[in-house]
């Protein structure tokens, strides 16, 4: 593969990286200046579309369009919620750049604010990163002491303030409405649409959500430009108009089996072999790897053989996965059972369910409560037909939930059983010799006795 | 007009209407089965057991694009040309596995549940479940929390809907309770130290779709099947609420709201929920009696101090016949007509009055006012004037030229001593006590006091009817049982002029004539009491009234704008 000189990860390794003054030594909020004297909002929503930027959060859906439906002319205020809530398992690209280079990610704030209009803007940060907490806040204190944030911003007549806001663990806060309701006091049940948030979002008012790779990317396009951004990466596939591509470097988070895991920078489209073996130094142990979670436990499973699949938008999905999602990529090996794969993420579904929609609520620990009695020695191959019917019908896509939480609980039922059906199939039989064939239905159930 | 497809058949809807499409199809008659929706909360759309099938008719082509997924139908608004499937495999199969997903931790243990018999769960597993339980799940616990004072949650009945939470949200805006926890360990709770304690509270009950929420005043006292259901209208206060008495064998068991988007829309407060205990209380007086008086040098008794003698029974045919002989003696006549009193029934006793004496005084009885009007955030108020029919007593004052005359004219005309005769009618129910035990109010707590009481004491003829004993009866000459709430027929009239007529619930104690029974026979009109006839009678013979002329719809009639119509 050819060299790629990270950029969104410049910082990494930089002695004080995290600083103004190391920020500024790159060419930081030189362009923001720039773009504040020259520009006009249209203009900067015009540039990130033409980019073809799309979000980094997991749905992939494309920035500049996404800013496109705040009402037009707008009284105000409209927020921008910048989702720092990174709790995809597998997921740390964000930490490591709130960590290593805040000011990127102020930087693109600030831009992505401006182009919004919006004079307020938060970053709904996940409880477990008090590290990405100090070190955000304290560049935001450098920013406002710099005259970067609060009013008249670096006298341009632009005045925004940016809000750290710390949410208390729990993933449905990632999810875009969770995190509204989360962050206007409320528990975080996810809003039914529409209204969607550019509409009516954080306090009624029209609201972008954006995820903090996003905002890091926006800052690099406004100081490098759209045309080397859209160098990067894989373009439109011109057979198919409903592509618009996938342009821009990308952080893959790699871990679990590999030699050696940790947050890479690479151009989208990147190979799953090719991220394993190039970074990752290959399978850990000198072992094979059996599958691997594409971009999040959400997103499905790949099995050993389609390790080629692009990791690019469009790919992960050509193999029956989800979608690119967070390109956190989890590599499991050959001694690691598939059913204990599934029964941990049916038991981190069951847990993060928020419990509102009925089918998502009772689906994970019903799946999770299967697969307990599968582990236990206890599994029918009847149980493989009922859980696939589970992950085929809970979820956005079927239509039977709110959010997209089921469908993330869903897919790796559906790749693990559909790829993995024989281990299932092996497993029960191994450990169930008795009862592995019954058929017969659940016994009517007895009567509470004592009241 | 927009016209709507449901299942194939079309309706039209009114031009302005905002209906989803729950709403819509219940218009063609179709039922879309639903926990978490309901018409006066917030869509929350949670449940999922609405999901339906939608789809869009082109105006000009007529081409039909549906959705491919499934909709949630509270959710869904209807315009013109949507198109409704609601019976579609898809929907059922979907149906079906909410309902199964709602069971894998239900007790199921409808056969001690309180619910049973109008409980969602069951209706919807009957009609939509599937027969074959396949999750091999025992979860078996049916944990009892007490939420407060009027209420017990069974906590692994819950289907979650939040309808509840919702309803002290927005309607009592009082917020006592939420949700616990995540995912399929969430729970219903209060706060520690904030029971659910609002006089709004037993709506959560009437919520509830299953039997998570137990009303403690009915929880075990009566299968809901053998409950028979009169639409009634609450007397507890001058908002009169639309309700349904819940009884059986003459006995009430519990009151509900009923829907009455022009009254009380779909709730009831505390006070008037539990305000029905007197009816049954054994304090209440059961049968008529006259006090032979002790003859003192003025012909007066009473007043003196000394102990008055006991009350005789009479007969009800002898109170016909004696209390108007009695009271055509004594003179001067003036009759307090009670708010609690129908129309009818008011109409009636100041015709009696008047056949007695041509001058009698008529004036509105006693007006019981607690405090002030109590609204709510969600717009619903509880009336401080504690009486369901003051305009209506006064619209028939008027009719008799005795318009504004008020409790304390009477009282005036009384001491000024040129009465000789009085009638008051009360028959008001004690005063609701705390939200905790109101239903133990003690009906010893009268409405007047012993002073006001003590100006009837020089009458010759002082005929009281009430319900229970008051400082009243001390001076009586005539004691009569009054009829409760749920045991009258007739129309009340409430604070915004919106005349609700109803029906008789329970039949009274042995030996108590519903006043206006007694009212007809002293007019000596034949046959069976009969309020209906009575009420055309005076349709037809005051303009004021007019309105009621013929079947009055169940959600009663403004009469201000019939009367502007």
């Amino acid at each position: 593969m050819t060299p790629f000189k990270p950029v969104l990860l410049e910082a990494v390794g930089v002695a004080d990286g995290h600083t103004l003054a190391s920020y500024r030594s790159r060419g930081g909020y030189a362009p923001l200046e720039r773009l504040l004297r020259e520009k006009q909002p249209a203009e900067v929503v015009e540039m990130v579309k033409s980019s073809g930027l799309r979000g980094r959060g997991g749905a992939g859906f494309s920035t500049g369009l996404k800013w496109t439906f705040l009402p037009k002319d707008h009284p105000g205020p409209i927020y921008l919620c910048v989702n720092a809530d990174e709790s995809e398992p597998g997921t740390f690209n964000n930490r490591i750049l709130m960590e290593d280079d805040p000011h990127q990610v102020i930087e693109g704030t600030i831009i992505s604010s401006f182009a919004t209009r919006a004079t307020t803007a938060y970053i709904y940060l996940r409880y477990e990163y008090p590290h990405s907490w100090n070190r955000l806040q304290a560049a935001l204190d450098e920013c406002y002491a710099a005259g970067l944030l609060g009013k008249n911003i670096l006298g341009s007549g632009f005045s925004l303030d940016i809000y750290l806001h710390r949410g208390a663990a729990a993933y449905i806060c990632g999810e875009e409405t969770g995190l509204i309701e989360s962050l206007e006091g409320k528990r975080a049940w996810p809003r039914i649409k529409p209204p969607f948030p550019a509409i009516e979002g954080v306090f009624k008012k029209p609201t972008v959500v954006n995820n903090i790779e996003t905002m890091a990317c926006v800052a690099q396009i406004a100081r490098r430009g759209v045309d080397w951004f859209k160098s990067i990466g894989v373009p439109a596939d011109p057979n198919n108009p409903r592509d618009p591509g996938s342009y821009g470097p990308k952080l893959y988070c790699l871990s679990g089996h590999v030699e050696k895991p940790g947050c890479y920078e690479a151009p989208l489209g990147i190979t799953l072999r090719e991220l394993v073996d190039h970074f990752g130094g290959g399978v850990w142990k000198g072992r094979r790897a059996k599958a691997a979670i594409p971009g999040g436990i959400s997103m499905g499973l790949f099995t050993e053989a389609e390790f080629d699949t692009p990791l690019d938008f469009a790919g992960p999905g050509k193999v029956g996965c989800l979608g690119l999602g967070t390109a956190a990529v989890v590599v499991i090996d050959d001694q690691t059972s598939i059913v204990d794969f599934l029964h941990n993420s049916c038991r981190f579904f069951a847990h993060e369910s928020c419990g509102q929609c009925t089918p998502c609520r009772e689906g994970t620990s019903w799946s999770l409560r299967m697969l307990e009695r599968i582990k236990a020695g206890k599994g029918r191959l009847k149980d493989l037909d009922l859980l696939l019917e589970l992950g085929n019908t809970m979820g956005m896509m079927p239509g039977s939930t709110i959010c997209g939480l089921a469908d993330g609980a869903a897919w790796p039922i559906k790749n693990a059983i559909n790829k993995f059906r024989g281990e299932f199939e092996d497993t029960i039989k191994r450990t169930n010799p008795e009862g592995w064939m019954v058929t017969d239905p659940v016994p009517a159930l007895q009567i509470v006795g004592a009241h | 007009m927009p016209v709507v497809i449901v299942d194939g058949q079309e309706i039209e809807i009114g031009a302005d209407e905002r209906l989803n499409c729950i709403e819509a199809a219940r218009r063609a008659g179709r039922e879309i089965p639903h926990y978490c929706w309901h018409a006066g909360l917030t869509v929350v759309a949670s449940c999922r057991m609405c999901l339906i099938e939608t789809g869009q008719r082109d105006a000009a082509t007529g081409k039909v694009t549906m959705v491919p997924k499934l909709v949630p139908g509270c959710q869904t608004p209807v315009r013109d040309g949507t198109v409704i499937v609601t019976e579609s495999e898809k929907v059922k199969e979907s149906r079906a596995r909410v309902e199964e997903a709602l069971l894998i931790d239900h007790p199921i243990d409808c056969p001690i549940c309180d619910k049973a018999g109008e409980c969602l769960l069951q209706d919807y597993h009957f009609e939509h479940g599937q027969a074959e339980r396949r999750a091999d799940i025992h979860p078996f616990t049916s944990r009892k929390r007490d939420v407060g004072p009027t209420v017990t949650l069974f906590v692994d009945r819950c289907i979650m809907c939040t309808r509840c939470v919702r309803f002290t949200r927005e309607v009592s805006g009082t917020g006592e309770l939420m949700v616990t926890s995540r995912g399929a360990k969430e729970e219903i709770d209060v706060f520690p130290g904030f029971p659910l304690d609002n006089k709004l509270a037993g709506n959560v009950v009437d919520l509830c779709p299953v039997g998570a929420l137990g009303d403690k005043d009915f929880l075990y006292q009566q299968r809901v099947w053998f409950l028979k259901r009169e639409a009634n209208v609450c007397g507890g206060c001058s908002a009169g609420c639309s309700i349904h008495t819940e009884h059986n064998q003459d006995t009430v068991y519990r009151l509900k709201p009923r829907e009455n988007p022009h009254v009380n829309r779909w709730w009831i407060c505390d006070d008037g929920r539990y305000g029905w205990h007197h009816l049954h209380d054994d304090a209440r007086i059961l049968a008529a009696g006259r006090r032979l008086a002790p003859v003192g040098q003025t012909g007066r008794h009473a007043g003196n101090g000394q102990a008055a003698a006991a009350f005789q029974p009479v007969e009800w045919a002898d109170v016909v016949t004696g209390l108007r002989a009695d009271l055509a003696r004594a003179g001067h006549l003036a009759v307090a007509v009670s708010p609690m009193l129908t129309v009818e029934e008011a109409w009636m006793l100041c015709a009696v009055a008047r056949s007695i004496d041509p001058q009698a005084y008529l004036a509105l009885g006693h007006v019981p006012v607690v405090g002030d009007d109590e609204t709510f955030p969600g717009g619903f108020t509880i009336r401080a004037e504690k009486c369901p029919n003051r305009r209506g007593v006064e619209e028939v004052l008027a009719v008799y030229g005795a318009g504004g005359h008020g409790w304390d004219d009477l009282l005036a005309q009384v001491a000024s001593g040129t009465v000789a005769a009085a009638w008051i009618t009360a028959a008001y129910p004690p005063p609701a006590g705390d939200a905790a035990d109101q239903h133990r109010a003690d009906p010893a707590v009268s409405w007047i006091d012993e002073a006001t009481a003590a100006t009837f004491a020089g009458l010759q003829t002082l005929v009281v009817q009430d319900l229970f004993e008051s400082p009243l009866s001390e001076v009586a000459t005539w004691r009569l049982p009054a009829a409760g709430f749920a045991e009258r027929a007739g129309t009340w009239i409430n604070v915004a002029h919106h005349a609700q007529t109803f029906r008789q619930a329970i039949r009274p104690p042995a030996g108590v004539w519903p006043e206006g029974r007694l009212f007809w026979n002293m007019l000596g009109r034949r046959g069976l009491h009969d309020p209906v006839a009575v009420r055309r009678q005076l349709a037809e013979s005051s303009a004021t009234f007019a309105a009621l002329a013929g079947d009055v719809p169940a959600t009663g009639v403004d009469l201000r704008v019939r009367q502007l119509a």
